[in-house]
């Protein structure tokens, strides 16, 4: 037995038959895409077998920050990503604050805003959609959908009302880890409800809050099938996020080596933001 | 003071409770408008769109299972999720507690490998893990692309590695003592694994299972991209090909939406007790 307890003797030829079946697979469906696409991403080329593909080196990656729909749909889903993270999280902490009070309702409620989060982003898309375009025209104000600030603010919305019951479920946790005799002498010392909200809960939940961010961060960055369901992409392109856009580059217009440079790019940002993220967040578990 | 505070809170409990429950069911607005309008007639819904249905009405059930082939979407839907699932458990936990359990350089390296590439977003190797799929196909004569074990193999891979953080963050705190001792009572690796390591890892594979349910059920972008039959959609693709078919029959689309939700349902109302803890842990592993 080693010190810390972990390890086992174990043959060879069972090491490899535990592990080399989902290796294999693994390797094939991650790691293999993953190396062609970089090549792809230097070559121009329309996507047929028989049509050849021309190297042209960095061009492709030149050009996409030449690209106003690409340049505008970056922008954009910075814009939605930064909006949608703090109302996701405002919502989320507020209905985690309130499900975890003893409040008689308190199961029910909770039961009832994690039901969005279940229904997956392509059903959630139609069914606001009907509220945005059917319901909002019937009750005189306008096709929100036609509309692309009003396309943009409804994308939040959904976005918001999917995922603040995910974060929610985070949070609860993060309250109910908060030792009960903290709150008890808070009280004893004359804190009133708001007093203990700031500074004792939202102080000791600042580890569940980097998480929620983080989690809302890399959703509301990635959002694709709520985006294809409530507008897809229109009206006119204008609410078209940065995962639409890679797809619309490689499969609608075929253009497979530009488009998979812009989803190169794509990788690199979230790969740089997570890596940033993790590393701020190892710095604070120290400091604490 | 004192008395008349307390009397206070019992009263602002009370409508604080009635509230709350005002607050979640307008939260729950849409899934109400959908429902309610899928049983109205076409002149009834334009009336008002709010009000109950008069008089109920499943014709447009009728042809929205029709025209979604609802029937055999779920059948897709169901033998999809749950072969893949069972799949993704056996072989991450084995992977799992065999990388833990050799704990060398080697197994260090694979599992940093694992998690690292869960990073990688699925859009950046969609186009080049078609192109390989149909290279498969044609020259290994396996069908990969449109075809439902394809697919399953596909989610595999994508799998892999959240499965086998989750499992292995989980057996690196279980003692090795007691599988020792199996192995000294005459148990062979394979049998340690699936009589001692396997059961405790229950709540483990309940987070597992929870967590692929939820993304392999609603998966839209790999099916919509391997999957061109109609005999293999899923209901996420179905549901998208009844939008983009036909100019929309309101009453119809919401019906078909409802029926995309009732297996969503009572998935929820079954495992509720799970899918809370499950996607807490999964989140805060993650």
């Amino acid at each position: 037995m080693d010190k810390k307890g972990k390890s086992m003797k174990l043959k060879k030829g069972w090491k490899v038959a535990f592990t080399l079946p989902l290796l294999i697979i693994f390797f094939i469906v991650v790691i293999i895409p993953f190396i062609i696409g970089i090549g792809y991403s230097f070559q121009e080329w329309d996507g047929f077998a028989k049509h050849e593909s021309i190297f042209v080196g960095m061009q492709n990656y030149f050009e996409a920050f030449k690209d106003l729909r690409f340049l505008n749909a970056a922008v954009r889903t910075t814009i939605f990503t930064i909006i949608s993270v703090v109302t996701v999280n405002f919502f989320g902490l507020f209905f985690a604050l309130v499900v975890t009070t003893k409040l008689k309702t308190r199961n029910i409620a909770r039961t009832m805003l994690f039901v969005p989060y279940l229904i997956g982003g392509l059903i959630l898309g139609y069914i606001w959609k009907s509220v945005f375009s059917e319901f909002f025209l019937s009750i005189g104000w306008g096709n929100w959908l036609t509309d692309a600030n009003k396309a943009l603010v409804a994308m939040i919305i959904v976005t918001t009302w999917q995922l603040a019951g995910y974060v929610m479920i985070v949070y609860i946790t993060g309250i109910m880890a908060i030792p009960g005799d903290v709150l008890e002498a808070a009280q004893v010392d004359g804190a009133g409800y708001l007093q203990t909200l700031f500074k004792i809960k939202i102080p000791l939940l600042m580890p569940s809050l980097t998480i929620c961010l983080f989690l809302a961060l890399s959703n509301c960055f990635k959002v694709y099938d709520v985006n294809i369901s409530l507008t897809g992409a229109g009206p006119n392109n204008q609410s078209e996020m940065f995962s639409l856009n890679i797809y619309n580059e490689i499969f609608s217009l075929s253009n497979f080596g530009y488009g998979q440079a812009k989803a190169i790019i794509f990788f690199l940002i979230i790969a740089i933001v997570t890596f940033v993220q993790v590393s701020a967040t190892k710095k604070k578990e120290v400091l604490m | 003071m004192k008395k008349s505070s307390i009397g206070n809170i019992k009263i602002g409990k009370i409508s604080i409770n009635t509230l709350v429950v005002v607050v979640c069911s307008f939260y729950l607005f849409p899934i109400y408008l959908i429902l309610t309008n899928s049983f109205k007639s076409r002149s009834q819904m334009y009336e008002n769109m709010i009000a109950l249905p008069k008089n109920f009405s499943l014709q447009y059930y009728i042809s929205a299972l029709e025209k979604m082939n609802f029937v055999s979407s779920l059948r897709n839907s169901i033998i999809i999720t749950i072969v893949s699932i069972a799949i993704i458990v056996i072989l991450t936990s084995m992977t799992a507690w065999m990388l833990v359990r050799s704990n060398n350089k080697l197994s260090k390296v694979i599992f940093s490998f694992l998690v690292a590439t869960m990073l990688i977003p699925f859009q950046t190797i969609m186009m080049p893990l078609m192109q390989e799929m149909h290279w498969i196909g044609n020259n290994i004569g396996i069908k990969m692309a449109d075809s439902i074990p394809g697919l399953i193999f596909m989610y595999i891979g994508f799998g892999a590695g959240m499965g086998v953080f989750i499992f292995h963050g989980f057996i690196s705190s279980i003692p090795v003592s007691l599988e020792e001792a199996a192995i000294i009572d005459g148990c062979n690796t394979w049998q340690v694994f699936w009589r001692i390591v396997f059961p405790i890892l229950k709540p483990t594979t309940m987070t597992v299972i929870i967590l692929d349910v939820i993304w392999i059920w609603n998966d839209y972008l790999l099916p919509s991209l391997t999957l061109k039959s109609t005999i293999n959609r899923t209901i996420p693709i179905s549901t998208a090909k009844f939008f983009g078919q036909y100019t929309i029959s309101w009453n119809e689309a919401m019906a078909a939406l409802v029926l995309t939700i009732i297996p969503v349902a009572v998935f929820y109302l079954i495992c509720q007790k799970y899918i809370v803890k499950g996607v807490a842990a999964g989140a805060v592993k993650g």
